[in-house]
């Protein structure tokens, strides 16, 4: 080992011991999603109806409003690096690639921020004064 | 560096047909991009219609039961379940377990199976208990 740079020093050492955090995290937050959507299918199941008005009532409860949140983040997590990888492995252009990676978390965190909002807005309306439906 | 194009390539990109386990491989691939495009932007559509009131919704509850749009629906759940099963199965290779070829397939047959069976309990539930 040379005395060299600090890269030059670790160069062809292998692995910092983080190349596993990214499959690690793919994989705590397939459990997260598990149990987030187990949760979901069955409050849908047992609403009595799909109104407006029993969804609203429904997902305004902190019961929903808060697992919901929880569902948008372990699964927009989870499919962030699911389509990264794919994206890795089949777009083979390196500008392109990189151009891919960033429109994937625009999409993801743009989308998630959109779907976090929605769920505080009906969370939020529904202990202010008169929701106006 | 120049290839020489008289030279034969390795054979093992055009020797190959489907298996049940390759199968399985590159549907968790597509039914996770499925879900994460298709599936995701309904899901927040749905959500975005309930915080925006009633008449949003309706229009929501509209695309959502015309019958195009309950293909979707059903389509993203079997993608849902096929996802789920298939994890599952990747869970249970993740410690090491059913490498084995017979185990391989059999268990690849499981995760096709339990999909397509859990997306008809699923929707014949919703179809026939909900209208």
């Amino acid at each position: 080992m040379g005395a060299g740079t600090n890269l030059g020093r670790v160069r062809g050492l292998g692995s910092a011991k983080h190349g596993a955090e990214h499959w690690l995290k793919q994989r705590t937050t397939a459990i997260g999603n598990f149990a987030l959507f187990l949760w979901l299918i069955m409050s849908l199941v047992r609403l009595p109806d799909y109104s407006f008005e029993t969804m609203h009532t429904w997902l305004s409860s902190p019961w929903a409003a808060i697992p919901m949140i929880l569902l948008v983040i372990s699964v927009f997590q989870h499919f962030r690096m699911g389509l990264q990888v794919f994206i890795e492995d089949y777009v083979h252009d390196e500008g392109l690639k990189f151009a891919a990676i960033v429109a994937l978390n625009f999409y993801t965190i743009g989308l998630g921020a959109t779907a976090v909002f929605a769920i505080a807005k009906i969370a939020f309306a529904a202990t202010g004064a008169a929701p106006n439906v | 560096m120049a290839q020489n194009s008289a030279r034969p390539l390795s054979p093992h990109l055009g020797i190959w047909k489907w298996g049940a386990a390759m199968a399985v491989s590159i549907l968790h691939r597509a039914t996770g991009t499925a879900l994460a495009t298709a599936g995701m932007l309904g899901l927040v559509w749905w959500l975005l219609a309930v915080a925006a009131g009633k008449p949003s919704y309706v229009v929501f509850q509209d695309w959502a039961g015309w019958w195009p749009g309950k293909v979707v629906m059903i389509g993203l759940t079997w993608a849902f379940f096929q996802h789920l099963c298939s994890g599952i199965r990747h869970f249970i290779m993740d410690v090491g377990a059913g490498f084995e070829l017979k185990t391989n397939r059999t268990s690849a047959f499981i995760v096709f199976s339990a999909a397509v069976t859990l997306t008809t309990l699923l929707w014949t539930y919703l179809l026939v208990m909900k209208g």
